[in-house]
């Protein structure tokens, strides 16, 4: 009895220290320490370069998956974004980058990606990269994305993640903003990583 | 599209599984091969039984199947009726016991000694775990555990607690129906009466259910993580977690009436073979059995 009593103890320990592994920090967005990888990727960037994770260590950096056709979220998330990272002070703000992956590499030229991401900020940064790189970075990530039917005009949805990446300045991962996670969260946990990383 | 092939793929691979997969597949044909020889026949059911639970449970694991159920919320669902309930009901059904020993080759079983001490932890956690209250609370428990909206989300994001989900669903679906279905009279496993195992059967039924149309009916969307990952292909999140809910709900605690039916069946089976075979000892028919020592 007492064996049973100590085996149900130490399951509900280890449920426990299950929950518990993080960061420590009381983050108002959603912390992800310990649950997802480093950053790292091989992409191509709007201006037409190679690029790579390391390229962005000394950077607190944003990652996000969309795609420039969509009607509603990739637009109003990185909306989002740009108002978070305009409360920091000037410094902090300049430092920031957010990588705006497209999942739509077909109809997402360079061309189009650069003019759609420079209409945010100079800190908005749009990569593009063949199936194999996006089906590498998706998976590293857990996330997926998906294609409609076309309609007549040759238009499809993309389903995709609504979720933005933050990592660390050094690539770390620390943050995950959900659509529910207002300015006022992001702006405070971007400060305050800001602040301590 | 993809093709048969490449959906056969594992997404992502695990050698754990597939050692343990062809393992049990390698140990049982050359068990039923040793069979037919030394006259063990199996039949047909039983080992269409063990080999169909084994290649489902490693179906949703091992193929694209597992990248579909990481990306839409019914089909991971499916992936746990699988894992938990399906999968292991026909392993259990096909008690394989048996079967599995007999593959064993000789030399390994003459080394098998000096396992022994180091099984013995291994024993007095499976009888624990076998312990009819604890593995009712465990087999329920362990569903609402990784249901609740926030344990989900975390296991759907990490790539080790999504592992550590699947391998709890898949190992505590063995042991539960192991408990239920076994007939072997003697062995480490509990000799519940068919009525208590009845019992049980009935117990695990309404929490499940009463979780499952929790979810169906549910109006927000309570696993977001779906949203957040993005989803395999573009359907609304409730419609996805009503079809979800419907699989938590309806076939899951339909396993619980399949298995008290076949439960009621090897009941009747034992009664009339008791009745129809009189002890040897007043058997005029079979005058040997009662006067040669076996």
């Amino acid at each position: 009895m007492t064996l049973k009593r100590r085996r149900i103890l130490i399951s509900l320990g280890l449920c426990l220290l299950l929950a518990a592994c993080g960061d420590g920090i009381n983050w108002q967005t959603k912390g992800i320490a310990g649950l997802m990888p480093p950053l790292r990727f091989a992409l191509t960037e709007d201006s037409g370069n190679p690029v790579q994770a390391k390229d962005f260590r000394g950077h607190i950096t944003l990652m996000y998956f969309g795609y420039t056709h969509c009607p509603d979220i990739c637009p109003t998330t990185l909306a989002k974004l740009k108002a978070a990272i305009n409360r920091l002070p000037e410094s902090a703000a300049q430092n920031v980058r957010v990588l705006f992956v497209t999942v739509d590499p077909k109809r997402d030229g360079l061309e189009r990606l650069r003019a759609y991401t420079a209409a945010f900020g100079p800190q908005f940064v749009g990569l593009r990269g063949g199936d194999a790189e996006l089906t590498q970075l998706t998976k590293r990530y857990r996330i997926t994305y998906g294609y409609g039917k076309p309609d007549a005009n040759g238009d499809y949805e993309v389903s995709h993640s609504s979720a933005v990446f933050v990592f660390d300045r050094s690539g770390k991962a620390r943050l995950m903003v959900r659509d529910s996670d207002g300015v006022d969260a992001l702006a405070a946990d971007l400060e305050h990583l800001e602040s301590t990383a | 599209m993809l093709s048969t092939l490449q959906f056969l793929q594992p997404w992502e691979p695990s050698l754990a599984i597939q050692l343990l997969c062809t393992l049990a597949v390698g140990l049982y044909i050359t068990g039923l091969v040793e069979g037919y020889r030394s006259g063990h026949r199996e039949g047909f059911w039983k080992p269409f039984a063990f080999l169909l639970g084994v290649a489902l449970m490693y179906f949703v694991t091992q193929t694209q199947y597992d990248y579909l159920s990481q990306y839409m919320f019914f089909i991971h669902r499916i992936q746990h009726l699988v894992l938990h309930h399906m999968g292991p009901f026909l392993i259990a059904l096909s008690a394989p016991a048996a079967v599995l020993g007999r593959g064993v080759p000789d030399s390994m079983r003459r080394h098998a000694g000096f396992l022994r001490p180091l099984l013995l932890p291994v024993r007095i956690a499976y009888r624990i775990l076998q312990q009819p209250v604890i593995a009712t609370v465990l087999f329920v428990g362990l569903i609402f555990f990784w249901l609740t909206p926030s344990i989900h989300f975390d296991a759907m994001l990490s790539a080790q607690r999504y592992a550590l989900m699947n391998w709890s669903m898949a190992v505590d679906g063995l042991l539960f129906w192991w408990l239920i279905l076994n007939r072997a009279p003697d062995g480490l496993t509990p000799q519940l009466s068919y009525g208590r195992r009845i019992l049980i059967l009935a117990v695990i039924m309404p929490p499940q259910s009463i979780l499952g149309a929790y979810i169906a009916l549910s109006r927000q969307d309570l696993f977001d993580v779906y949203a957040v990952c993005g989803r395999a292909w573009p359907v609304s999140p409730i419609v996805d977690q009503q079809i979800g809910g419907l699989v938590t709900w309806i076939p899951a605690s339909m396993m619980s009436v399949v298995a008290a039916v076949i439960l009621l069946s090897f009941m009747f089976r034992e009664h009339r073979s008791r009745r129809s075979t009189p002890m040897p000892a007043c058997s005029p028919s079979n005058p040997i059995s009662s006067t040669t020592p076996v």
